[in-house]
């Protein structure tokens, strides 16, 4: 809501500022946003007469102007715009005027004296582009200062105003609560009811009359539609940032702003019968104002008349009805539309109109008829014309149901004390119908209130009018009890210390991804799609967080970063068969060399036992690795994450394939991680400490290249002998001594026998079991 | 046979004269070995009569034990003067870099959250989580936004399909957590933060498409508006770790809260506009089931990173999304 602050002051002047008055009216709920001066700064422009105009001796496109100013003798201006003429008033600048950027001093122009300038509109900040000087009214006084002839000492106020506050989305409706804030008087334009000048009707019917319970109107005849709207209406209407397009569309639009009542003028000569309130036909086609046709559905309340739909109800006019230059005899419409029938209907095509966004907030309906002969006033002013009586058709309008505030309930919500009387004063300035009791108020709300159903509303309105700023900060008061503080479960931020320690940056990427990056990296082909995307590439909800970090990575590479670790937590989304699924994923990216650049170890790339190390650390090394392809990843160095025997995971280096598509000069370790079961933790139960010593003994075995380290560790476990405490790989070897295909593993067994001292010959015995179990099942040799 | 008196100077000499554990023990050898001088006196009292050999073997003990002091004293320097080289050239430059993994750090945005679920949680709040592709039902009807409200035009919302969206703010999780409290009978009383991810159609200099909010809820039998303007001011006081820091609330409007404020922060002299909160409204608890004659709750949101830009300095939204390392490590 727009408006200017003269206009608001013409309606309700408290004794207050620009800002205060601002100030206020954001104080109370009517956010102001926006608050601008309508005119740049300037002084000592008056209106000038151009009374001679003659060429300038030594320049052609120059002329000498005597221009009167109201002053004593005429001033002599050398003036170059090209309808300087005589006989036309415009703003002249005088000696020492300060216009926007420069002032005006005593100066020859090509040799000759010039007292002044006479402006155009650019020249005063008025507009963007002249063509040349402003040109007034011939009737406007000479010597009238400018600021004062334009009114150029307001300010255009833009309200932010929230969706329950419709009835200050007038003049009317905001001088009110402007009045009920500082107690200011309200001063109200008077409303006269105007003579029938003729008695001919339009006739109406309305058959859906809870959709439209109050539709009036009149017939206007012989006005002129060509008339010109006047200046001051004008300049209201583009203070609030409507355009003037004719005195009868201008005059409309005034009192929409000014009373907060849409209305319509049909031209009367293109109606075509009865008019009719009706539902729209499914499918009924309507040539709209707009210049947009549109396909109405059945729910979409119409303006009929005998050949079909007209306009569509409380939105917009059809065009086959419009009022144009030719017209001559119109018919103005005033009618309250339930809310219910208008909220949605322009949104579904594609569009909002000043009319829609009243009515399906709420329009006062106890103000059309008001409004009706408001707008009435203003034709015959402007537009001359003779005015028919006003067609009535009234079914219930809206009840306003009582609604109870109780004194203890307010005092308890706000955390305040009030007395009755106070709030009754507050009752009385918002001007409430109410009735008070011992126990509190019963609230009749008024008809241009639509937000006022329930007691809440009432302590708002209480809240709003005591003022926000009055209710102190006061520590809430509750029963001291402890939270649980299971230990079974870590918070997640032990994950990201973790990480952090061993390196990584953690990054927050989108959760909306390109859906190339769903299908190459995951092989998802089906993604979740946003039916309104904000960019190709943010169209689909990310089912895995690696597209994310390596977005990030070549954004970091592009900025000469070499070696990149980096992090996320956050969602990978599923869809499926009664919705989707949120899976909170923790996943790293490694990249470049495993050390920073340094003087104490060898260079040497980042690989994929590298960021293990980092997986094993967040799975408190209780994760095992099963080799696995996976799209993205390279498929001899992928595996899957297993933790108590479920799958949590991958760990691999970025497919060969993909990071030639992504241009990454050397490899990309990946890992991602379901974070749920990386937060879980046994309570430990202790158990006894051997009190006699271990046993350490070696094996080291030869096995065929594809036996995996995991299996024989999990055979020698397998074998459940007591005495084992830990069996642990420690080395590989390849190379002379081994055959072609096999490699050489080296395993440390611990022993431990927790009643004795073991002996030699039970220790061998443990290491000949575990070395038969591996040999039958690997053919593992004893090197 | 040497004259005993002399035994002891000339030993001291000899000592004094090694400089290695090696020379020190052929020169104790000469005094104490098997052949050695003193053991020559000793062998010597063999000799002499019952009457005299008492003294003439205390004598001897005499000068044994000094010989045996001169030894521990030489010995003791010649260690000392070893290890003082083997430390001088085993010394380092301490200044050379540590052999280090790298630097990493956390996101600003989740130290903020950090910060937010501690202070919370140091008056009992608990963290709540819900879901970010919500249903239409808990992102604005439970919240008594219903379709064709012109509330929901405020709110630029993603759509996956006809049911879903992505949730416009963190306040669908109020619900969620209302109503599983109420099934297992954990509450009221209630006391929750809910910090995640937020979505609205919307992208400039200062608008994300997606950014993080937290929302907090309080239900119980004697909270009001006071308690809320309570509750905020004294967070954003620890938050900023600024005692003087005041807070403005200003009507406005929520569906879901009532009465409904925007909340502004001082700063540097002026106002600024930090979130939105306001009393529970009774059609939320009505939805969930909560009794609202004898609860009352408030609620409240904040902007995530707008508390992170303030608390850092930093000056572009954008930042936080661009994932720079440059921009990330200073917070590490």
């Amino acid at each position: 809501m727009q408006f200017s602050e003269n206009w608001l002051r013409q309606f309700v002047n408290p004794a207050i500022d620009s800002e205060a008055l601002s100030h206020a009216l954001t104080m109370t709920g009517l956010e102001v946003e926006e608050m601008e001066p309508v005119a740049a700064a300037f002084s000592k422009v008056v209106v000038g007469e151009i009374v001679s105009a003659e060429k300038h001796p030594d320049a052609d496109r120059l002329q000498l102007l005597r221009v009167d100013t109201g002053a004593a003798e005429p001033l002599q201006i050398v003036c170059g715009a090209p309808n300087a003429r005589v006989g036309l008033k415009a703003p002249c600048a005088l000696v020492g005027a300060e216009l926007p950027g420069f002032s005006i001093k005593q100066a020859k122009v090509r040799g000759i004296e010039s007292f002044g300038m006479m402006c155009s509109a650019k020249e005063l900040g008025l507009s963007e582009e002249s063509s040349g000087l402003l040109e007034l009214p011939a009737d406007t006084r000479v010597g009238q200062d400018i600021r004062e002839l334009l009114d150029l000492d307001d300010k255009a106020i833009t309200l932010k105003l929230t969706p329950n506050r419709c009835d200050c989305l007038s003049i009317l409706g905001v001088a009110r609560d402007v009045a009920a804030i500082t107690g200011a008087d309200l001063h109200l334009p008077p409303i006269v009811e105007t003579n029938a000048g003729h008695q001919a009707q339009q006739t109406v019917t309305v058959k859906e009359s809870t959709a439209c319970p109050l539709y009036s109107g009149r017939l206007i005849r012989g006005v002129n539609a060509h008339a010109t709207t006047p200046d001051w209406m004008v300049r209201c209407l583009e203070r609030s940032g409507l355009r003037s397009i004719s005195a009868v569309v201008d005059i409309t639009n005034y009192v929409l702003l000014e009373q907060g009542q849409p209305m319509h003028a049909f031209d009367a000569a293109k109606l075509r019968g009865n008019i009719e309130v009706r539902y729209a036909n499914q499918g009924e086609i309507l040539a709209l104002l707009n210049e947009q046709t549109v396909e109405l559905d059945a729910d979409m309340l119409v303006i009929a008349d005998d050949d079909g739909a007209i306009a569509l109800a409380g939105i917009m006019g059809g065009a086959s009805t419009a009022v144009a230059d030719a017209t001559t005899d119109i018919f103005l419409e005033c009618a309250f539309f339930s809310p219910a029938v208008i909220v949605g209907r322009a949104r579904r095509l594609g569009f909002s109109t000043d009319s829609s966004y009243r009515f399906e907030r709420g329009v006062d309906f106890a103000n059309t008829l008001q409004a009706l002969e408001r707008a009435t006033g203003l034709i015959l002013e402007i537009c001359g014309g003779e005015a028919g009586p006003v067609t009535e058709v009234l079914n219930a309008l809206p009840q306003r149901a009582p609604v109870k505030l109780r004194m203890n309930r307010l005092c308890s919500v706000l955390g305040i004390q009030l007395d009755a009387d106070d709030v009754a004063e507050i009752f009385s300035k918002l001007g409430f119908d109410f009735q008070q009791s011992d126990v509190g108020f019963t609230v009749i709300p008024p008809s241009y209130r639509f937000d006022i159903a329930i007691e809440e509303d009432l302590i708002e309105e209480v809240a709003r009018l005591h003022g926000y700023d009055s209710i102190p900060a006061t520590a809430p008061r509750a029963a001291l009890n402890m939270l649980p503080s299971p230990e079974t479960r870590l918070h997640r931020s032990v994950l990201r210390d973790t990480l952090a320690a061993s390196g990584y940056q953690e990054i927050v990427s989108y959760s909306f991804v390109d859906e190339s990056w769903e299908r190459d990296l995951l092989g998802n082909d089906a993604p979740i799609r946003l039916k309104n995307p904000i960019a190709s590439d943010m169209s689909v909800m990310r089912s895995g967080l690696w597209g994310g970090l390596l977005d990030a990575l070549v954004y970091n590479l592009n900025r000469k970063q070499d070696r990149v670790r980096l992090f996320e937590i956050g969602a990978g989304y599923a869809a499926v068969a009664d919705g989707f699924t949120e899976t909170q994923r923790i996943s790293g990216l490694a990249y470049g060399d495993a050390a920073p650049e340094q003087w104490a170890q060898d260079e040497r790339e980042v690989d994929f036992y590298d960021i293990k190390a980092d997986v094993d650390n967040l799975t408190h090394d209780a994760a095992t690795y099963v080799a696995a392809e996976h799209p993205a990843l390279h498929p001899g160095q992928s595996a899957r994450v297993m933790l108590n025997g479920e799958a949590v995971g991958w760990l691999g280096k970025l497919h060969p394939k993909w990071q030639q598509h992504y241009q990454l000069p050397r490899g990309v370790m990946l890992f991602e991680l379901d974070m749920a079961p990386l937060l879980a933790r046994k309570l430990v139960q202790y158990s006894e400490v051997g009190k006699f010593p271990p046993v350490r003994r070696d094996l080291a075995v030869v096995v065929d290249e594809k036996v995996t380290v995991q299996e024989l560790l999990d055979t020698m476990r397998a074998t459940g002998i007591s005495l084992l405490s830990d069996v642990a790989l420690f080395d590989v070897y390849r190379g002379k001594g081994i055959a072609e295909g096999k490699k050489s593993l080296a395993f440390l067994v611990l022993m431990q026998d927790t009643q004795k001292t073991l002996t030699d010959v039970e220790a061998d015995e443990v290491m000949a079991k575990l070395l038969d179990a591996i040999a039958k099942k690997h053919h593992a040799e004893l090197r | 046979m040497q004259n005993l008196e002399q035994i002891l100077p000339q030993a001291q000499r000899d000592f004094a004269a090694c400089d290695t554990i090696q020379d020190l023990e052929q020169a104790k050898s000469r005094y104490l070995g098997k052949s050695g001088l003193l053991t020559e006196q000793l062998k010597g009292l063999g000799k002499l009569s019952a009457e005299e050999r008492p003294a003439a073997g205390a004598a001897i003990n005499v000068v044994k034990q000094g010989v045996e002091d001169a030894l521990k004293a030489r010995r003791d320097a010649i260690l000392n003067a070893e290890q003082a080289r083997q430390l001088a050239s085993e010394s380092i430059d301490v200044t050379l870099p540590a052999r280090s993994q790298g630097k990493g750090g956390l996101h600003p945005v989740t130290l903020t959250m950090n910060r937010l679920e501690q202070i919370f949680h140091s008056i009992g709040f608990e963290v709540a989580e819900g879901p970010e592709i919500e249903t239409d039902f808990y992102n604005f009807t439970a919240l008594n936004i219903p379709e064709d409200h012109p509330a929901r035009a405020m709110h630029d919302t993603f759509y996956i399909d006809d049911k879903h969206v992505l949730r416009t703010h963190t306040s669908p999780v109020q619900v969620h957590y209302m109503q599983n409290a109420l099934k297992d009978k954990s509450g009221p009383p209630l006391k929750i933060i809910a910090p995640g991810r937020v979505y609205r159609v919307d992208s400039d200099a200062t608008h994300s498409p997606m950014f993080h909010q937290v929302e907090g809820l309080w239900v119980d039998e004697e909270v009001s508006f006071a308690n809320l303007k309570g509750v905020v001011q004294d967070f954003l006081q620890r938050f900023f770790e600024r005692d003087d820091l005041q807070v403005r609330f200003r009507p406005s409007f929520f569906p879901f809260t009532e009465p409904s404020a925007e909340m502004d922060m001082s700063w540097n002299g002026g106002w600024l506009e930090i979130g939105g909160c306001g009393m529970v409204h009774p059609e939320v608890f009505r939805h969930v089931g909560i009794d609202s004659e004898k609860y009352r709750g408030f609620a409240f949101g904040l902007g995530v990173e707008r508390l992170t830009m303030l608390r850092y300095g930093v000056n572009d939204l954008r930042l936080f999304f661009n994932n720079d390392l440059r921009f990330l490590q200073q917070f590490g």
